[in-house]
């Protein structure tokens, strides 16, 4: 343990802490900015800047490790001055349009200059003096590069969190910026839209593309019916943006704000994850089959899990020669906005051209997903609009709606009932814990041999997950799988993605099924959460989603009476000429850089 | 030799030596033995930053880590300095030599020279000269490798840390420091960087010993040290003098007549007026400077000087830290706005404050010397900017 003292207090911490890390444990307050937990230390913007006696220069408190008898002033003059220097600086050269600007009051460097900066200017502006373009290319997030103060938290959050460097610093001094490569349009590079820089981004240099204006006017449009679907993620992380701590579920309320909002239909994505269980189980023993019992060589193992749109991405730039290994199941949202132009429609006899589909997702990916030209097979646009979790915390906002005391309701029915098992695709691990559930139970006739269906060992926050399940006891159809071991994976974040893949691209994959989310817990630390981000943050959202899988009566995804009434209905069964209609996608090879 | 302006000229740097013999002896002493010499020497490095070199490898030498690296500092960037091109022009034998003694002292089997990217046009022949150093070292057998780096013209990679980033293929911007070099260096590696002309000294320090190195110069500033002398001069050049002389006496040998200020230092470094001539020493106790020294007389605006300095640190800027890569677009957008009359003169002071916050909040050396420049040209010559 190493012995300091800050602002004259004492304190013991253990070697390798930074004096951040000390000045926290004494509560004592030190503002950061480039400083983000999820990402290595720069100590660049230099507002955490502390006096250390006997030194030459002030020390930024983020970067420095602590050392015996540190002596720690956090407050003196001169440090109050720098500090408020620095965050002048910052000031002038960000285009500080707060009124109209997409992050007010939830901006961090407005906050440090509400507490340092206020009253004159002291510098002058800078901002006239650069060639800034704003480029809105991806359909996913906006660049702002006039209210970008170079901390570098999206940088080091592209390749540290999703080995991807699709922005990078370029050039240096004056000109220094955050750029892509070749400082091409964001649409033009290898990017994912993962959003997770929108997520670490302090200011509004990047944020999703908003698509509010466009769904209240569908909603006050009279001639349109508008659909809603809610992502699993979406339940357990809004609350953070409406006044409550992260790890609250606030389905119940959520679905009575959409009903006020003025949605037509509300209903579930989980519906459609439920679906998506039923056709990728299918696909995952179809292939098998294929393979142990058909000697079909063109069948590779492992398979993929295709609901993240940013992993699919990063796979068609990354590894394309994979591709047939992806399922070439859509993601629940886009069976959900295939369905609802057609199975709903016809259910609900209304013109499917006068359905708007709008989805609520935790996620910016998605409207990059949304908008793929793949995504048409109802005739029509599958889903018109990609809403954030965020998004849709501004528009209760907007219509005056005092969330906390809404009485929770539930989501109408065809396309409305959903299950425990759906609820988890929310988080890391969820896809192939209900594929378990119900691709087991197929195969054997029993429930998953693990206590109250908790498929622990493919739970929690470690970046890649392993698990191995013995099938025993198989039914007649399933005999050819008796006493295998089915080896998955599971990898969260696409730098523990990347591990995967290599480990496949060098045959050394011993896996048949894997689960990968782009984004870090998986969908709960999706780009299009409620921001801060943390771990502690995610891990509150995952409680959630489990709770909320052992809250419901049903949590076997082929147990969802919606999902047995569409294939009785309408589909026929998992995998049928209609499902792969409608269901099911391909994938492009896409250019490398 | 005493001269009548009490400037002494000496001729160690690009005095011809049997290398062989002086690595002989180096390589019979213990490498407590080197380092112990080269502390006694009182050498401080000659890049500008004047850190004890023996203290330095004694730091390098005590890590655990066998993989160690010593690098030569051949990114000569400092505005006005060109010393380190004609040290390896004439003598890189003694270069090679002061890193294999060096090598030596910390327990590093290689080395790598960070050469200038302008410089370039050298490599061919001291790609020769190393060959034939290594040649040199087979015969003693000793094992030691040299091997070359190109800089592309960053003044920032002249900085340790973004050097060694430089050096490993990375954006060349500075580290976090803790940890020092000395603990990670290149490649994360325990790694001695020293300067072209500091590694040269070590060689002449090893010939003559540290008791005769250290009779030249002062307390706080032992030996000799080449200056590249440039500006309003008849007699610009590269000239190798003994430390501890005043700016006054420098002057006499070198103005023309008419100096109205030497800058020591280079841009980074300190702009003395001809008021403060007879009392600022040229040294550690006065004014450091890595070599470069541009005398100015009175048909030169130091208000164009302070410009094209800031000009200079605007672009230079590395641009990660907040004080560095704003406050000199500042300091360079407040001087041009306080000539054109756009803000008051008095705005100066303000910018003086913001200098004084770079020294003490930016990440480096760089973003942290600014302040030199600016505070020493604006209050000496204040009305030189505003009018």
């Amino acid at each position: 343990m190493i012995n300091l003292t800050i602002n004259d207090q004492k304190i013991s911490v253990p070697a390798g802490s930074t004096v951040l890390d000390a000045a926290k444990k004494l509560n004592i307050n030190i503002p950061t900015l480039c400083n983000h937990p999820d990402l290595c230390i720069a100590g660049n913007c230099r507002v955490c800047l502390v006096e250390q006696k006997g030194a030459r220069t002030l020390i930024a408190a983020c970067a420095m490790p602590v050392a015996e008898g540190m002596d720690i002033h956090t407050n003196t003059l001169k440090v109050r001055n720098a500090r408020k220097h620095v965050v002048e600086l910052l000031l002038s050269e960000h285009r500080s349009d707060c009124t109209k600007c997409y992050k007010n009051q939830k901006c961090e460097l407005q906050s440090l200059a509400n507490e340092f900066a206020f009253g004159d200017t002291i510098f002058l502006d800078l901002v006239e003096d650069h060639p800034y373009e704003i480029d809105r290319s991806s359909p996913s997030f906006i660049k702002d590069d006039s209210k970008c103060i170079r901390c570098q938290r999206c940088v080091r959050t592209c390749s540290e969190l999703q080995y991807i460097s699709a922005i990078a610093v370029a050039n240096k001094g004056a000109h220094q910026k955050i750029s892509s490569f070749h400082d091409r349009p964001m649409s033009h590079v290898v990017c994912t839209n993962c959003g997770q820089c929108v997520n670490r981004c302090p200011t509004g240099a990047l944020v999703e593309k908003t698509y509010i204006d466009q769904v209240w006017d569908a909603i006050y449009d009279p001639d349109k019916h508008v659909v809603v679907q809610t992502a699993p993620a979406v339940r357990v992380a809004l609350g953070e943006d409406l006044g409550y701590d992260p790890g609250e579920r606030v389905t119940g309320k959520m679905v009575t704000a959409l009903r006020q909002l003025g949605f037509d239909s509300v209903l579930d994505t989980d519906f459609s994850a439920d679906l998506t269980i039923m056709e990728e189980g299918t696909e995952l023993l179809t292939r098998l089959k294929k393979a142990l019992v058909d000697g079909d060589k063109k069948i590779s193992f492992p398979m993929f899990t295709s609901c993240s749109p940013g992993w699919i991405k990063f796979i068609e730039h990354k590894y394309p020669e994979f591709l047939p290994n992806l399922s070439t199941c859509k993601s629940p949202q886009q069976m959900f906005g295939a369905l609802a132009k057609t199975y709903f429609a016809q259910k609900r006899k209304i013109d499917p051209s006068k359905i708007v589909s709008v989805s609520v997702m935790p996620c910016t990916a998605k409207k990059y997903e949304a908008d793929r030209p793949e995504m048409r097979d109802s005739g029509y646009k599958d889903i018109d609009y990609v809403l954030t979790t965020r998004e849709l915390a501004v528009m209760i906002k907007q219509a005056g709606i005092n969330f906390k005391n809404l009485e929770p309701s539930h989501y109408d029915s065809i396309m409305g009932d959903s299950t425990g098992a759906a609820v988890i695709f929310g988080a890391t691990g969820g896809v192939m814990e209900a594929a378990l559930r119900t691709a087991y139970e197929i195969v054997t006739g029993r429930e998953v041999p693990f206590n109250n269906l908790n498929i622990t060992p493919v739970r929690g926050m470690e970046g890649v997950k392993e698990a191995t399940i013995k099938i025993e006891g198989c039914t007649d159809d399933w005999k050819f799988l008796e006493g295998a071991e089915l080896k998955t994976a599971i990898a969260h974040g696409l730098t523990n993605a990347n591990k995967i893949m290599r480990l496949v691209r060098q045959g050394k994959s011993p896996y048949h099924f894997v689960e990968i989310m782009a984004c870090p817990g998986g969908c709960i630390g999706g780009g299009g959460q409620p921001i801060p981000t943390s771990m502690e943050i995610r891990k509150n959202r995952m409680k959630a989603i489990y709770s909320e899988d052992e809250h419901m009566i049903l949590r076997k995804s082929h147990e969802n009476p919606d999902v047995i009434a569409i294939y009785s209905d309408f589909l026929g069964k998992p995998n049928s000429h209609k499902a792969h209609e409608l269901l099911h996608t391909h994938y492009v090879e896409r250019e490398q850089y | 030799m005493e001269n009548n302006t009490g400037l002494n000229k000496v001729d160690l740097i690009f005095e011809k030596i049997d290398p062989k013999e002086v690595l002989t002896k180096a390589f019979e002493m213990t490498n407590e033995q080197i380092i112990q010499e080269v502390l006694e020497s009182g050498l401080k490095g000659r890049g500008g930053a004047g850190f004890p070199t023996g203290l330095k490898w004694k730091y390098t030498a005590s890590e655990k880590d066998p993989d160690k690296y010593i690098v030569c500092n051949a990114d000569e960037g400092e505005p006005g300095t060109f010393k380190d091109r004609e040290i390896l022009d004439r003598v890189s034998y003694k270069v090679y030599g002061g890193m294999a003694i060096a090598s030596k002292a910390i327990g590093a089997k290689n080395g790598i020279v960070y050469l200038r990217g302008e410089y370039r046009f050298l490599l061919p022949q001291l790609m020769r000269e190393l060959e034939l150093f290594h040649k040199m070292i087979d015969e003693i057998g000793y094992d030691f490798r040299i091997r070359y780096c190109m800089g592309s013209g960053a003044y920032i990679c002249g900085e340790e840390s973004a050097l060694f980033e430089s050096i490993q293929g990375d954006r060349g911007e500075p580290r976090n420091k803790p940890p020092y070099p000395t603990t990670s260096g290149v490649f994360y590696k325990p790694t001695s960087i020293n300067n072209v002309e500091t590694l040269v000294t070590v060689m002449e320090i090893i010939k003559h010993g540290a008791k005769t190195y250290n009779q030249l110069g002062t307390k706080d500033s032992r030996g000799s040290k080449v200056f590249s002398v440039s500006g309003d001069t008849p007699t610009p050049g590269i000239f190798e003098l003994e430390l501890g002389m005043t700016v006054q006496q420098f002057v006499n040998e070198f103005g023309d007549g008419d100096t109205k200020a030497v800058q020591v230092g280079g841009a980074s470094g300190f702009c003395v007026p001809r008021k403060k001539f007879n009392e600022t020493i040229i040294g550690f106790e006065g004014v450091p400077t890595g070599g470069s020294m541009k005398l100015f007389n009175s048909s030169r605006s130091m208000y164009n000087v302070l410009h094209n300095y800031l000009d200079f640190f605007a672009e230079e800027s590395c641009g990660q830290c907040t004080p560095c890569r704003v406050g000199c677009q500042q300091l360079l957008k407040g001087v041009q706005n306080v000539k054109k009359g756009d803000v008051k003169s008095t705005y100066l002071n303000e910018l003086v404050k913001l200098a004084d916050t770079m020294k003490v909040a930016s990440k480096c050396g760089l973003g942290q010397s600014v302040g030199n420049a600016f505070r020493t040209i604006v209050e000496n010559f204040r009305e030189e900017i505003i009018y």
